[in-house]
């Protein structure tokens, strides 16, 4: 697939990075050449998304260089990468839903003929483009949001296409589709090919990889561990260089075999626009795991039992009791306890201190003024046994690394004594050492009695964490595995390719 | 997925936010036109038709200005003190004497361009977000006119009162003022290259700057030519009232007024959707509603809480139907 002879579409070589001393890239090496696709897999915090935000111009790298077609270039900002050729579709979507295909397309670079914007050619350029991809369902007149996902993907690679790029990198791409789009998207990625584009096909579903890359780098803990053909490779030898560790050894010792007590939460039959009719036993001293892929209704799962977007059929009991809950507030009242996924957006008051985000819940909830330097002392207490590290209570919540941003979260919820705690995606971007942490908290919190809910696309932290597993899809529960149970098993329930039948204990 | 699309196919074709206010307008003039013609009056006469327009036309030139602020995911504040200084402008230039109504109307220009500059500058360069640096300003101007008049001030000709006065058969000739910068916005936000980055700027800053659009240019310059409106409307209210008033534009409450007409014409606050057509639906929806308690000569106590319920139900409807969508684009995806 590749000439010796020619240089590389994109070749990097000893590029490293480190932020605030951190270092989350080192001397990474890689090569693109055209008409391939190259996957780069890795754990979460591999350095993956560091690398490829290198390559689009998104960061700077501290070391190494890169040459794009033999030649040596520095991309100052996402603009000088596009202008050079470096396409990247990212996971959300860079387009403005209120304005047509084409219009989004040539943003930036409208056609004009005589001083207005040709809109006739603006429109046939992108038809064209698109019939180029095999792609002749989307008009470019239509509005982009009034397309599917997968459409808006094509959007996204007809705007990178219009830049003539020859490098293309694309994040995660199937984690918005559905299973029948990933299909389309497949012999999009193939057409793309064939026009000799280079792909750099970052993801960690290993059945993609192997569908269509022809190359495949394995980075781990921000070094590259190995490249090598795809055709060599199997699926045990990567996840054993992706991983490079027994599993076991890294999580707390789950809870004994019928160790876990009363059902404490238990959804009959409720749902919502977003969640076919879920039945579920939630049980006192247990973690349960929530596996999926994104979009399978995992955390509309969550945020309807806190009464977010709440369950508008079914019954809730907490404790065999029916309990309605249409508001969060409700469901702290009632001791249910949520961490988001978007730490910064939902999680945390980013601007006011440790303190205040540690008291938020109990002060939202109980604002009783006269219990205020109790509470506070009770809160300092907590931030110290789950050791956030911090300048001081009093520091802004912003400055602190995400692991202990989590810790505050954990205290703030601790403080609230919960009986049912849900935590959606708990370690994305917290470092190695601060996971431990978080996860030995979320086993104690089971331990003492605490029923919890762990959502979680890591599926070593899926498998190690959990006392159960439920796998969820397209809004409801596909099925349920026991205690490590294997990867290829909740991906099987995943992705639809096994039923909850056929899945073998 | 395949569930959102069934259901899109079963709705009606929808009531879109900008012929939503025409929708609006058209039950206002039956409603309202019922209403006069029960108490005796008629809303459809010449003189009430002409005092409708000439009403729509001031209001309504500041507004299509304060759409593109909008549009563009700003907002300008500045506008009413704008109106009051270009009034004073342009009469204290004219000065009572024919020669000296071009360069007034350049003087005015000059000024109220030289202000869209400054605002614009503030927003883009020194950060400053668009509520308080166009707050500041317009409080600028505020205390210099304050400052330097105590009241009317200047006088305007009687051929620059032609522009007040004048009419084209029913159509007063500041209302073809109004129609003619409402149609030149509209083809620049439709036809030209700027225009397309306005909007791509107000929906999302970040997708236009890393497609390659020049976001700051864009922003300054969409304050430009707002503040060019509110100096038109300046031109057009020294026209009317013979003089320069320094308090006309804070009394007849152009800032928010133009930003309720804009909300009314289904342009969203946040930016990037919406219209110079809505706005023009919005200007004539506010201006029946006067009209018509003109007519029936309610106190303007009850007609504020009216125009008040009108402007909220409006957005309420805007705001439940985006959510609506927002839902099935969420449902789509999960």
């Amino acid at each position: 697939m590749q000439q010796a002879s020619e240089p590389p579409l994109l070749r990097m070589r000893g590029v490293g990075k480190a932020f605030f001393g951190v270092r989350v890239l080192d001397d990474v090496d890689l090569d693109l050449h055209p008409g391939q696709v190259h996957a780069l897999v890795g754990e979460n915090g591999a350095g993956k998304s560091t690398l490829m935000k290198i390559a689009s111009g998104v960061y700077q790298p501290d070391a190494g260089t890169l040459e794009l077609s033999g030649r040596a270039v520095t991309l100052p900002d996402p603009r000088a990468a596009q202008a050079a050729g470096i396409g990247i579709i990212h996971q959300e979507f860079n387009l403005l839903p209120e304005r047509t295909v084409a219009e989004n397309v040539f943003l930036g670079r409208e056609p004009m003929r005589r001083g207005l914007v040709d809109r006739r050619a603006m429109h046939d350029r992108t038809a064209e483009l698109l019939a180029g991809i095999g792609e002749t369902a989307i008009a470019p007149q239509t509005r982009v949001g009034r397309l599917g996902v997968a459409q808006q993907q094509v959007v996204e690679i007809v705007k990178a296409l219009a830049l003539d790029a020859r490098v293309l990198i694309m994040d995660e791409p199937t984690a918005a589709l559905a299973e029948h789009e990933v299909e389309l998207l497949y012999a999009l990625v193939r057409r793309l090919q064939q026009r000799g584009i280079g792909i750099l096909y970052v993801s960690h579903r290993l059945t993609e990889v192997f569908d269509l890359s022809g190359r495949i780098t394995v980075l781990k803990d921000g070094r590259r561990v190995t490249t090598l053909d795809t055709a060599e490779a199997t699926a045990d030898t990567l996840v054993r260089h992706m991983v490079g560790r027994e599993l076991s050894h890294y999580y707390p010792e789950r809870a004994a075999p019928g160790g876990a007590g009363a059902a404490r939460l238990r959804l009959s039959a409720a749902g919502n626009g977003r969640l076919r009719p879920v039945d579920l036993e939630l049980r006192s001293g247990e973690v349960l795991g929530v596996g999926g892929l994104q979009g399978s209704g995992r955390s509309a799962l969550a945020r309807a039992v806190f009464g977010v977007d709440g369950f508008r059929t079914g019954q809730l009991l907490l404790d065999g009791v029916p309990v309605r809950v249409r508001s969060p507030r409700q469901a702290v009242r009632a001791g249910i306890a949520y961490v988001t996924e978007d730490r910064k957006g939902e999680g945390l008051a980013l601007s006011q201190s440790v303190l205040d985000n540690a008291l938020l819940a109990q002060h939202a909830v109980r604002p009783r003024w006269f219990a205020r330097t109790a509470r506070a002392t009770t809160v300092r207490e907590l931030l110290d046994a789950v050791e956030v590290h911090a300048a001081g209570t009093g520091q802004e919540i912003r400055y602190l690394s995400g692991g202990n941003q989590q810790k505050v979260i954990l205290a703030r919820w601790l403080a609230m004594k919960p009986r049912v705690l849900l935590f959606d995606e708990p370690t994305r971007g917290i470092d190695v050492g601060a996971k431990a942490a978080i996860h030995d908290l979320i086993r104690k919190l089971a331990d003492d009695g605490a029923a919890v809910l762990m959502i979680s696309s890591e599926l070593p932290e899926l498998i190690g964490m959990s006392d159960r597993i439920v796998v969820m899809r397209d809004g409801a529960i596909a099925g349920e595995l026991p205690a490590g149970s294997s990867e290829e098993a909740v991906m099987g329930l995943a992705t639809g390719a096994a039923t909850s039948t056929e899945v073998p204990a | 997925m395949s569930t959102g699309t069934a259901r899109s196919r079963l709705r009606l074709p929808q009531l879109d936010a900008t012929n939503g206010v025409w929708a609006a307008l058209a039950v206002a003039l039956i409603v309202g036109g019922t209403l006069v013609a029960l108490d005796g009056g008629s809303l459809f006469s010449e003189s009430s038709t002409i005092s409708l327009l000439q009403r729509a036309a001031g209001l309504g030139i500041v507004a299509v200005g304060q759409t593109i602020a909008i549009l563009a995911g700003s907002l300008d504040l500045s506008v009413a003190y704008v109106i009051s200084l270009t009034s004073l402008v342009a009469a204290e230039t004219m000065a009572g004497s024919d020669g000296m109504v071009l360069p007034a109307i350049l003087a005015v220009l000059a000024v109220s361009a030289a202000i869209g500059l400054v605002n614009g500058l503030l927003i883009t360069k020194l950060r400053i977000n668009a509520f308080i640096a166009t707050l500041g300003v317009g409080l600028l101007i505020k205390g210099y006119l304050e400052q330097g008049y105590a009241g009317p001030a200047g006088s305007v000709p009687t051929s620059f009162q032609h522009l007040g006065y004048d009419r084209l058969g029913p159509v007063p000739l500041s209302f073809l003022l109004f129609a003619a910068v409402a149609a030149a916005v509209w083809f620049t936000l439709r036809g030209t290259r700027y225009g397309h980055h306005l909007i791509a700027t107000g929906g999302d800053l970040d997708v236009a700057r890393l497609s390659g659009v020049r976001t700051d240019r864009v922003l300054i310059r969409t304050h430009v030519i707002c503040s060019l409106c509110a100096g038109i409307a300046g031109l057009y209210l020294a026209s009317r009232l013979g003089a320069g008033a320094p308090r006309v534009g804070a009394e007849g409450g152009y800032d928010l007024e133009s930003i309720a007409a804009v909300v009314l014409g289904g342009t969203v606050l946040a930016g990037g959707k919406g219209g110079v057509t809505g706005t023009v639906g919005g200007v004539l929806l506010l201006a029946v509603i006067d009209g018509v308690f003109n007519q029936l000569e309610v106190d303007s106590f009850f007609k504020q809480m009216v125009r008040g319920v009108v402007i909220v139900a409006a957005v309420a409807v805007y705001a439940l139907r985006l959510r609506r969508t927002s839902d099935r684009r969420k449902a789509a995806v999960a």
